[in-house]
């Protein structure tokens, strides 16, 4: 079968009861994508098709012949790494990683769609994405991070987002 | 990792195509849309289909037509975020729109479809566990087993109606179009529900749902306060869809209330709505419809939540959607 | 040493920076390997058949389909795996494999490698396991009051595991000299730890004789002693790489079952061998927060100046011992830290059940006792018509002072800390004086900056770190500790650069595999940044002496006058001389040939010197406040937490941003803990956990957690590296108790047990409305005979720190 990952086409073999989560990582060697429930409870395997994040742990690869799938390896273009993965370097929103790929992916989705996003909409669109290091408030500050800069603003993080408050 | 149990997969072009496979198939055959509530069940093998039937090819069953003062028709496979972000539906059907965005996660929405949610596997803490956990339990009269452990003497399943768009499109009044072999039927969304938590669809499993066919919008109005622990993920323990025709000096014409979440089917709090037709909405007579909404919720220790908890909810949620309604001041959600 | 580099920390170049972490480009761009992204040629796939009753024998197994299923190449039982173990040496008490007796649903019993999953699942279920059913046991008065049958032959008596018994003074004349004597009960329901990633290991055994095992645990030293001990290898024959960890927060500490089993196929099969668990058994691993039940009388003055107090324990423990025994010393020895306490006795009991075992969740064993402590703290301010703020801050305990069970506390910054929380939080104004259903409460805590002593007596070092530099200018940097997120990678690129002078990014880091790096002895207790991070100056400062004498060399100035920095050595009286640093390492690789260096920390002695003395000594206590603000609909019994501030002293930062995240997600774990997060089982269902499950055990989501306004304290800890103490336990700590707190000052009723869900404070509303106390909690508290305590007088009573011995009267609590 023929699958449209990252822009390219592949051809990959595999069982036909497989998820595009197990194929992506199994069958093509693309374990940027992670899992943490495998029923859908936890948002750990986020992945994009056509755009949109969705469950790769509740996809069934059969069905997603010519639809384009991204994932976290197809985020940075060539060695340049997205604004969203450079802010959430500057902040610490990455602190064990295992949620990250699908947190930025989903953001993506979501710049695409809202280009400077309010902090309620960032919790929106993130509400499917279980994180248990952060909290989530180093996350909510690279997403606006990254936006402000996806803006053209030469924006660095906040003092307080830092530093803490005075 | 936990995997789907091995299984023929089949890709229909056309509906007409999809029911013959289905018939040909026989009972060891099941639909799926977006797969978000089949796979997770096939995973933990509450169900196992030899063969599933994939929709993501029938394009015709994701389009939403029609004029909302004629009723619109949304087609079945249509992701729940297609229905919640479709601009008419926005504005026509608010309270539909709102319901299909308080389901799971966007990720989720983003797959899930609008029959898949209507046709939802009813809900069980007892059930709603993989093989080796059920199996430590001796399994339970839904899957495998012989009796209902939240209730075991009782001779039926209790399993929990989960669907938020369910006691909507029961209150509204919408109808659903089931397309099979013998032919096509058009049943209200009432009739689709069975009240047991096994049998909980009056749809036949050769069965499709193609279609549901909102009501015109001519001057009803709707909302549906949805109960849950979390913002996001969790499945309602107690659904309120309450629907009003108000004659213009504020007298209710007719009411639809609709309890989900605390039985095998969306449940009609017909005493409720008695209190308020040929009334108008003060803080007395709503407080005597949520009173009597009361004993229509049969909430069981199998959701999240303590069960008395949830049915003194029930109370609170009715009076809560009838204030919206009638434009009194909020009574402010529970969560 | 570590401690006299808070003279230099005007000129610091590196530390107290927001530097991105040294792995966070790999993280971002899903490079990083976790466990489960191993894949090796040849590798097969593990699956645990796992006990579906609670509390059996094992009458027979027989795993003849499954050996002959298809694609099935090894089958393994308990009886191949017979020997005991456990991360204490107290405690060995588990099989890799149930060897004659099941403990649990969930516990292991057999194992099966296949080629894929799909045929290993096949094969498991083909096992058939006799049972001969014992009675089970699913709460903490279920096992005191049946002693037979028990859980396991070792222990105190029956089903009680473990008995603790202390007292630090005079209790009788503490008592005495209270003006009131109060006495509450709460209950901590237990939650675990969630970490995203499930637990995985690949094992690979060399046809040499050499096993390699890469695992998500947190502390590979401790799952090396093991597996070297259960597979019986030597221990130089054993390695131990501990992958990069999604989520630890003290879940992978201990070894697990599934580690050792792999190794076990492995060995068997010569051929890799990979696990990754479901979900559903990482529930069952657990080890995390312990259900505790907790009294606590506590006797004081007109003032508030605490006379006495007498905390006593009951640990819920579940199926194994673990770290259990520390966990329950935990449940008490902290209590004396933050308020100043005049004599102090605490009992505490812990039992076994047939419940998942617990163990150390972030804070291990003392959120339960904090939440006792702080809540009561609130209940005497409201007896005493005092501010509860002015209470606490009358009565904090003296920096440099030994409290009343003998621990040496350095720097307090909890003073100021609760000074930040009040102005953020505008408690002045706001406290008792907002309308009904909006409340603001109060709470602070303690925590440990490294454990004071190895969980295996030994006299080595905590913490090693190597070095070595060479002419490329990359400065190698070696250690064994585990990064689980909390950046202890980065930390040890930070403070080597901060004393070589030269950026993070030139260090290379390498960490965490028992073959290549020294011993450290793991991601807990937060113990990293000021163990390894003390042992990485040591060893940078012999590197830097090495530099300085060869440059000194050739510069022709002293070596003291050198300076560091900017990638360059220079002199510090004409900084225009110097050389790069490459130059200078090429200078020292000439003089001294090839260059590596060591250091390594060994905590300070405690003033303790009882039995029992080493659990609660650390080199530095961490402090925190935080106000909570919450809405709580009386109509419902809703809490919704819209804010909490929270002030940490947590020494220097090391990195700001990072210590920033380890407090804004240690928010959200209690925060989770307060009012959502349970681990709860079916007692009358064969003692299933209720919802193994992401979606039924509640995590909060973006839409639950609460705004932050965090403020950050940074006053230098001599015992920290650069100053600096820990960050990434201590603020989980008030959040429970400052939320229930919180409730009583928006609606006036008392919540006595974590979680505070709506039904819970719904009823505490409605007993009110009906002229009753308007609380939730327990009313009863359990009848243990409990051991003559180990009796030392105080400090301030005279006492040395060691016990005195006491006719032994077995006393009737």
């Amino acid at each position: 079968m023929t699958l449209r990952v990252n822009g390219e086409l592949a051809e990959v073999a595999f069982a036909p009861h497989k998820t595009l989560l197990e194929v992506l990582r199994e069958d093509m060697g693309l374990t940027g994508t992670k899992h943490g429930c495998e029923l859908g409870e936890c948002g750990t395997c986020a992945v994009l098709v056509n755009g949109q994040p969705v469950l790769s742990c509740l996809a069934l690869t059969v069905a997603l012949e010519g639809h384009e799938i991204t994932t976290i390896e197809g985020m940075a273009q060539g060695p340049d790494l997205h604004p969203l993965q450079t802010a959430f370097a500057d902040l610490g929103a990455a602190q064990c990683g295992y949620c990250t790929p699908g947190i930025l992916l989903t953001a993506q989705a979501l710049l695409e769609q809202v280009p400077r996003p309010s902090l309620e909409q960032i919790q929106q669109a993130l509400a499917g994405n279980l994180c248990r290091c952060t909290g989530y408030i180093k996350i909510y500050e690279a997403v606006e991070l990254a936006a402000a800069r996806m803006a053209g603003e030469p924006a660095e993080p906040r003092k307080e987002s830092v530093y803490g408050w005075e | 990792m936990l995997r789907l149990p091995k299984f023929t997969y089949l890709q229909p072009k056309t509906v007409s195509e999809a029911v013959r496979m289905m018939a040909d198939a026989g009972p060891e055959a099941m639909f799926v849309a977006g797969g978000t509530d089949l796979y997770p069940n096939m995973k933990r093998r509450q169900q196992t289909p030899q063969i599933v039937i994939g929709l993501a090819q029938l394009d015709r069953l994701r389009t939403i037509k029609g004029k909302p003062a004629e009723g619109m028709v949304l087609g079945a496979g249509a992701t729940l975020t297609e229905v919640s972000e479709n601009r008419r539906i926005r504005r026509a059907y608010p309270v539909l729109a709102n319901a299909a965005e308080l389901i799971s996660t966007p990720l989720l929405r983003n797959m899930g479809s609008i029959g898949g949610n209507l046709l939802l596997d009813t809900r069980c803490n007892y059930y709603n566990q993989n093989y080796e956990w059920r199996k430590a339990i001796h399994f339970c009269m839904k899957k495998d087993g012989e009796i209902c452990w939240v209730a075991p003497s009782s001779p039926r399943c209790w399993a929990v109606q989960s669907s938020d768009c369910a006691p909507v499109m029961v209150a509204i009044g919408a109808k659903v179009k089931l397309v099979s072999r013998e032919g096509d039927r058009l049943i209200s969304a009432a009739e689709l529900y069975n009240n047991d938590g096994i049998e909980h669809l009056r749809k036949r499993p050769d069965e499709l749902l193609t279609e549901i066919h909102l009501p015109p919008t001519n001057g009803w109005l709707a909302t549906y306060w949805k109960l849950r622990r979390r913002g996001s993920f969790d499945f309602p323990v107690l659904g309120v869809a309450s629907c009003l025709r108000l004659a213009g000096d504020g007298t209710v014409e007719d009411a639809k209330i609709i309890l989900g979440g605390v039985g095998p089917s969306p449940l009609e709090a017909v005493a409720a709505q008695k209190a308020i037709v040929g009334k108008k909405l003060t803080e007395q007579t709503i407080s005597e419809a949520a009173a009597a909404a009361y004993p229509v919720a049969k909430p069981l220790d199998n959701t999240d939540f303590a069960m008395t908890w949830r049915k003194d909810m029930a109370r609170y949620y009715v009076s809560g959607t009838l204030r919206e309604l009638a434009g009194l001041s909020p009574n402010g959600s529970a969560g | 040493m570590a401690g006299n580099n808070g003279s230099k920390a005007n000129g610091l170049k590196v530390v107290g920076k927001p530097w991105k972490k040294v792995d966070a480009a790999e993280k971002c761009t899903g490079q990083t390997k976790f466990a489960d992204d191993i894949f090796l040629p040849r590798m097969l796939h593990c699956k645990l058949l796992r006990s579906t009753v609670p509390h059996a024998l094992i009458q027979n197994i027989d795993a003849s389909q499954a050996v002959k299923s298809p694609g099935v190449k090894a089958v393994l039982l308990g009886r191949d795996l017979p020997t005991l173990y456990g991360i204490m040496p107290v405690a060995q008490d588990e099989y890799a494999l149930a060897v004659d007796k099941v403990r649990m649903v969930g516990d292991p019993v057999a194992a099966v490698a296949a080629l894929d999953e799909d045929a290993a699942t096949e094969a498991v279920d083909r096992i058939d396991v006799e049972y001969e059913l014992l009675p089970a046991i699913a709460s903490i008065q279920e096992a005191l009051d049946n002693p037979e049958p028990r859980i396991h032959e070792y222990g105190e008596y029956g089903n009680v595991h473990r008995r603790i018994a202390y007292e630090f003074g005079d209790m009788e004349a503490g008592f005495a000299e209270a003006d009131f004597i109060r006495e509450d009960t709460c209950f901590y329901e237990g939650n675990t730890h969630l970490p995203l990633e499930q637990h995985a290991s690949v094992a690979r055994f060399s046809h040499d004789g050499k096993l390699t095992l890469w695992s998500s645990t947190q502390n590979p030293h401790y799952l090396h002693r093991t597996l070297a001990k259960v597979l019986g290898l030597a221990a130089s024959h054993v390695r131990v790489i501990a992958t990069p960890c999604g989520g630890g927060f003290g879940g992978k500490c201990d070894p697990f079952n599934h580690d050792i089993v792999v190794s076990k196929l492995a060995m068997m099969t010569g051929r890799p061998v990979k696990i990754c668990l479901t979900r559903e058994e990482v529930f069952y691993c657990h080890r995390g927060r312990h259900p505790v039940l907790m009294r606590t009388k506590t006797g004081f003055k007109k003032d508030g100046a605490i006379t006495a107090m007498h905390h006593r324990t009951f640990v819920d423990g579940g199926s194994y011992g673990g770290h259990g025994v520390a966990s329950t010393f935990y449940t008490g020895v902290l209590q004396p830290t933050t308020y100043k306490i005049g004599r102090y006795k605490f009992d505490g009991v812990r039992v076994f059940t047939n419940k998942a075992p617990c163990g150390p969740k972030r804070g291990h064993g003392t959120p339960q006792p904090r939440f006792a402590q702080e809540v009561q703290m609130d209940k005497i301010a409201e007896q005493l018509g005092m501010d509860p703020a002015e209470l606490r801050k009358r009565h904090l305990v003296e920096p440099n002072s030994i409290t009343a069970n003998w621990l040496r506390i350095g720097t307090i910054g909890l003073g100021k800390c609760i000074d930040k929380v009040l102005e953020g939080s505008g408690w002045k104004d706001r406290f008792r004086k907002m309308p009904h259903g909006k409340g603001l409460g109060l709470a602070c805590s303690a925590y440990m900056t490294g454990a004071g002593t190895a969980i295996y007596w030994n006299s080595m070092p905590h913490s090693g770190v190597q070095l070595k530099l060479d002419r490329s200018g990359l400065v190698a940097v070696f250690c064994g500790t585990t990064e689980i997120g909390q950046g202890s990678d980065s930390m040890l690129a930070y403070i080597v650069a901060e004393v070589l002078g030269i950026d993070p990014f030139d260090i290379r880091v390498v960490t965490s595999d028992t073959d290549i790096t020294p011993v450290d002895l793991g991601s807990y207790s937060s113990r990293v940044t000021l163990m390894a991070g003390n042992a990485a100056v040591q060893a940078a400062e012999r590197a830097k002496d090495y530099l300085a004498q060869a440059v000194a060399e050739k510069l022709e100035v002293p070596a003291s006058r050198l300076g560091f920095a900017e990638r360059r050595v220079y002199d510090l009286e004409s900084p225009d001389k110097g050389v790069s640093f490459i130059e200078a390492v090429e200078l020292a690789e000439t003089k001294f040939g090839t260059l590596g260096t060591t250091g390594s920390y060994k905590p300070p002695k405690a003033p303790g010197k009882f039995k029992g003395s080493g659990v609660g000594p650390s080199p530095a206590y961490s402090y925190c406040a935080a106000v909570a603000e919450v809405d709580v609909n009386p109509e419902t019994g809703w809490v919704k937490v819209n804010r909490i501030w929270m002030a940490h002293d947590g020494g220097q930062s090391i990195n700001p941003v990072l210590v920033m995240g380890q407090v804004e997600g240690s928010i959200y774990m209690g925060l989770g803990e307060a009012l959502m997060e349970e681990m709860v089982y079916r007692g009358n269902r064969n003692v299933v956990h209720k919802f193994p499950s992401m979606l039924e055990y509640k995590s909060p989501t973006t839409l639950e957690m609460c705004d932050v306004v965090t403020y950050l304290l940074e006053d230098r800890e001599p015992n920290g590296p650069f100053g600096a103490k820990e960050a990434g336990q201590g603020p989980l700590l008030p959040v429970p108790p400052a939320v229930a707190n919180a409730v009583y000052d928006a609606v006036g009723v008392r919540i006595d047990e974590v979680p505070i869900t709506p039904e819970k404070v719904l009823k505490a509303i409605r007993t009110k409305a009906k002229g009753q106390e308007g609380r939730y909690g327990p009313l009863t508290f359990p009848e243990c005979e409990m051991p003559a305590p180990i009796t030392v007088p105080t400090p301030q009573e005279g006492g040395d720190g060691k016990a005195v011995v006491r006719e032994p009267v077995v006393e009737q609590k």
